[in-house]
């Protein structure tokens, strides 16, 4: 089996599957239990140190 | 002793500059050698001039606060090239209708301003505008300065010089013609150089961050840089046919080459007009309505499914060529799919105002950003329908295409950068407010209806060129020529030209308000107030 046909074959069986699992598993990660609060925290981040940075 | 290193380095550099436009073999290469040259006599000048300066007592207190000062820069050279690149595409749109423009002179010809116009727009007006936006956002939402000291004006100084090295090769004849990577071999390694720099100060900065959480901008500004350097790097692997010439061959042979090559195109689409962008709109949007993004959520799925799909549409440019069909199939079903995320962002934007839509009567900076996000959403539904191989055979070739593309380019990524440019400046020079509302309103309905004559004359221009070149007569033979295809869309190229003087207008009454803003005309105190609240 040529180098291409092997890629090819491995492309569209467990790479294809490997990415929709992981995707998959962003979307759940998403929608876990006490992410409404992360979340909703890390939208606001952008209304703080404004001016400078934290520590300074 | 780092700074001697530096000096000899830098006075080695342009010796061999000397060197290479003394042995150049073609006159664009000696005067790029030229060029090169005296940029690093100038910085091989401010080394010497910079060097044994106390550094540690002079260090300290610059290392404070947020890095803006090249951000200003940025802002100014954005402001510049957006000008620059709108003169040139609205000339070209002039040579198009009337072709006695181009003078007879083959530095005038639409061949050699086209790419300088493409390349003003996207790379110098956008990649200025992405780079001065990133570096904003990121340490705003870091809470550290940058990372890397003065890494960052190599940044912002050496893609300036790739700029001017791309836009003199191309009007003095210099392509490798691949369609938004035209420079030759060296200006693609100068970029490469800069970019891995770009990359290292971004992600030096995330690494220093304050903030326990990398805000979603970052993702989408983090992947347009990372993904941005493997097109470029694979798209222009070349062999030089020598150290002497600006020639080169380009690896790939026949249909992959072409596939490489759309590859990189469309994903140029993707991440540097698109996912940076989106960068953009996922802090500005949400800073000018007052109000934090829709969803969180959305964003986050949004980001993914967008760098998931995007980088498998690029085969749609090759419909009905030596292409396999699976190939091209396989980019039609991701174009389709590729909607999907797009409206997701798009709504994510829109729905930022949910409460706050009163604001769109008196702001006319958010309406603004909101229009660009309408414009989006407007040309990501065309452009997976033009995807469609149906579609694409009456399409493809034509004036249609080109609509689609300043319909993203002008409504989308144009009108975003006006928003952020009209954000930035106030804050960066510590003013009060802009210097005048009522120009921002001429230069948002100026931009818009010179998009609307832009894509509806294309649209109609497009489609009846299309149709006139498939038409045949009952006995099978075409009924027109090619020339009579052109002497029918004229009219519609005077329309298009027009638009593009709106939008010129507009961009100027923009860079006007911007330096009035910046140098502080019609401020009604002192500025002293606001210095004080930092």
């Amino acid at each position: 089996m040529d180098t291409y046909t092997a890629l090819r074959h491995f492309a569209d069986s467990w790479a294809v599957l490997g990415l929709l699992i992981f995707f998959g598993g962003v979307v759940l990660w998403v929608f876990r239990p006490g992410s409404r609060e992360i979340y909703k925290d890390s939208a606001n981040m952008i209304f703080r140190n404004e001016s400078k940075p934290k520590d300074d | 002793m780092l700074d001697g290193i530096k000096i000899a380095a830098l006075g080695v550099m342009t010796f061999l500059f000397a060197m290479a436009a003394n042995y150049g073999q073609e006159f664009v290469y000696q005067v790029h050698a030229v060029l090169l040259m005296l940029a690093s006599a100038a910085a091989f000048i401010w080394a010497v001039r910079s060097t044994g300066s106390p550094k540690v007592a002079a260090a300290a207190p610059v290392e404070k606060g947020y890095m803006d000062e090249v951000v200003r820069y940025g802002v100014i050279a954005t402001a510049f090239w957006g000008v620059v690149g709108f003169s040139a595409g609205t000339y070209i749109a002039w040579e198009l209708a009337f072709p006695h423009l181009n003078w007879d002179l083959p530095w005038t010809s639409f061949g050699r301003l086209r790419p300088l116009h493409t390349s003003a727009v996207i790379f110098a007006f956008g990649g200025n505008a992405l780079i001065a936006t990133s570096f904003y956002v990121v340490q705003r939402t870091c809470a550290t300065r940058l990372w890397g000291g003065n890494l960052a004006w190599f940044v912002f100084w050496g893609y300036n010089l790739f700029i001017v090295l791309a836009a003199t090769g191309y009007v003095l004849g210099s392509t490798q013609s691949k369609e938004y990577a035209e420079p030759e071999w060296y200006v693609d390694l100068w970029l490469t150089i800069v970019w891995v720099a770009y990359l290292a100060i971004y992600l030096g900065t995330l690494v220093k961050r304050k903030e326990p959480h990398i805000y979603v901008a970052n993702w989408f500004f983090l992947s347009f840089i990372v993904t941005v350097a493997m097109l470029h790097v694979v798209n222009n692997i070349a062999i030089p046919t020598s150290i002497w010439s600006s020639q080169s061959v380009i690896l790939f042979p026949g249909v992959q080459g072409a596939m490489v090559q759309w590859w990189y195109g469309h994903n140029a689409v993707g991440f540097f007009l698109t996912a940076g962008f989106l960068g953009m709109m996922y802090y500005f949007v949400p800073k000018q309505a007052e109000r934090p993004v829709y969803s969180y959520k959305l964003s986050i799925i949004h980001f993914w499914a967008l760098i998931f799909l995007y980088i498998w549409a690029g085969p749609h440019h090759l419909h009905y060529t030596a292409l396999p069909d699976w190939a091209q199939v396989l980019g039609m079903v991701f174009s389709v799919i590729l909607w999907m995320p797009s409206w997701g962002g798009m709504i994510n934007g829109l729905m930022t105002l949910q409460g706050a839509w009163d604001k769109l009567r008196t702001d006319p900076i958010l309406r603004m950003l909101v229009v660009s996000v309408g414009f989006y959403g407007m040309s990501t539904f065309e452009g997976p329908m033009m995807a469609v191989r149906a579609v694409n055979s009456l399409s493809h070739y034509t004036d249609w295409t080109i609509g689609h593309v300043h319909s993203g380019a002008l409504g989308w990524n144009g009108m975003i950068t006006f928003g952020a440019l009209y954000y930035l400046v106030p804050r960066l020079w510590h003013r009060e407010r802009l210097y005048s509302i009522t120009l921002v309103s001429w230069h948002f309905w100026l931009a818009t209806i010179g998009i609307v004559l832009y894509a509806s004359s294309m649209w109609v221009s497009g489609i009846m060129q299309g149709l006139m070149w498939r038409e045949v007569d009952a006995q099978g033979f075409l009924v027109n020529s090619f020339a009579d295809t052109v002497a029918a869309m004229h009219p519609m190229y005077v329309v298009r030209a027009t638009g593009g003087i709106l939008y010129l207008t507009g961009g100027i009454i923009m860079a006007y308000n911007l330096f009035k803003t910046a140098v502080g005309a019609g401020e009604s105190t002192a500025p002293a107030t606001t210095v004080a609240a930092e």
